[in-house]
């Protein structure tokens, strides 16, 4: 199977942060014929660079090209009862799949190479973005409900309406942002119908984490015909469906809000 | 460059976050549009030939630039060189709009730039960090400042 080597290996060299570095003495390892056969393991120091889910090591610290990569989907970490001191594998759900045996300098050392191994799939990051998008929702809800947000330009002390609690931020705005929403209505959260719709004029909304995959998963590996959308495009229930389009929403006043306050920072403003 | 193919192998097999049958191009000279079932899992895009179980190729999406292109065409090329473009054959133009809207956000820097704009806009409303709570302020993956543009 063909890999963009060139751009991996480019990704692994270029100057974007790592989220962690350091020497690790890699297990070599040898085809074992027979299951008993005890040969004394050999390791090599190697320097490792974590990006992301991505796991890149070095002949040296100072090659200019990885010597390798382990991609770190579908596996675990874990400490392993080898003959040396500070060692940790790397072991995949893919059962027959060998696992990286991986020496540290010094438990510190394997405590954070652990700890840092351990966070670095895709997922654990997409469901730490889930959570946090969550909060900013929440906290957007809080504070529109004290009315205490710092970048409300017109001081009206408008009454708020507590009667919807989920429309609630909806119909307090800044007033940059009030006639663009004037489409929204005023009742409950109306069934599809009157959600507002991405208008022309606005900016993208913030960036949205991928979505969870569709039921219909491909999980045999043979290629099926079929169509696995992103966003579910089928009729849920209607506040999901709803919901996204609130989401959306939010997402357009974060970025609003956003674009604010990076030209108050540049301003010099707090 | 060694990888482990045998787990990308399996990482191949896991769903998806979006497949499809499209046209595809490689940027090697001289090639013609085929037919591929094109499958974005995480970070990877692998791409099979119809009616095979194995992939042929897989692209990390890292660094990469995607591009509508004009007859609902997008297309893949990496910051490196991004003249060598990887381009894909919609049916239409909503399935090509849906496609760079998948990849735009199917890398991890991607996610991380999100995290952190979450972070910090919570941080600023709350006057709390909220990856606190979970013991995960101090890694590196979620710092602000260690971002570049």
């Amino acid at each position: 199977m063909k890999l963009n080597e060139k751009s991996v290996a480019h990704y692994a060299t270029c100057d974007s942060p790592a989220d962690h570095v350091g020497f690790l003495r890699k297990r070599v390892e040898r085809h074992h014929h027979h299951t008993h056969h005890h040969h004394a393991s050999s390791y090599q120091r190697r320097w490792f660079v974590l990006k992301g889910n991505l796991l890149f090591y070095f002949e040296e610290k100072e090659s200019r090209e990885p010597m390798g990569l382990v991609v770190l989907e579908g596996c675990t970490v874990e400490l392993c009862e080898a003959a040396e001191e500070f060692a940790f594998a790397i072991r995949f759900d893919d059962a027959g799949a060998r696992a990286y045996v991986l020496v540290a300098d010094g438990q510190a050392a394997m405590e954070a190479w652990v700890k840092a191994l351990s966070r670095a799939s895709f997922d654990y990051m997409r469901l730490v973005v889930r959570e946090l998008e969550k909060q900013l929702e929440e906290a957007s809800k809080t504070l529109a409900a004290c009315n205490k947000s710092p970048w409300r330009s017109s001081s009206s002390g408008r009454k708020r309406h507590l009667s919807n609690p989920a429309l609630l931020p909806l119909q307090e705005k800044p007033a940059i942002l009030e006639n663009g929403y004037s489409t929204w209505g005023s009742g409950g959260i109306p069934e599809g119908a009157a959600c507002p719709d991405h208008d022309g004029g606005y900016t993208k909304p913030p960036p949205l984490p991928p979505r969870r995959r569709s039921a219909a998963s491909n999980a045999t590996g043979s290629p099926a015909p079929s169509l696995f959308s992103a966003m579910p495009e089928s009729p849920v229930s209607p506040e999901t469906a709803c919901f996204s389009k609130l989401h959306s929403w939010y997402g357009q006043e974060i970025e609003v809000l956003r674009r604010e306050w990076q030209e108050r920072q540049k301003r010099g403003h707090p | 460059m060694r990888y482990n193919e045998r787990e990308l192998l399996f990482l191949a097999r896991q769903p998806a976050e979006k497949a499809a049958e499209i046209l595809m191009r490689l940027p090697k000279k001289g090639s013609g549009l085929k037919k591929r079932l094109v499958k974005l899992v995480v970070n990877f895009l692998f791409y099979f030939r119809t009616n095979e179980a194995e992939p042929i190729g897989a692209l990390l999406l890292e660094h990469c630039r995607i591009i509508k292109e004009e007859g609902n065409v997008f297309s893949i090329s990496f910051v490196e060189e991004p003249e060598r473009k990887y381009c894909f054959e919609c049916d239409s133009e909503e399935q090509c709009e849906e496609w760079i809207e998948a990849l735009k956000r199917a890398s991890y820097e991607f996610m991380r730039r999100c995290l952190i704009f979450y972070r910090n806009e919570i941080q600023k409303m709350t006057g709390k960090d909220p990856l606190e709570q979970y013991g995960i302020s101090e890694e590196a993956r979620f710092q602000l400042g260690a971002q570049k543009p």
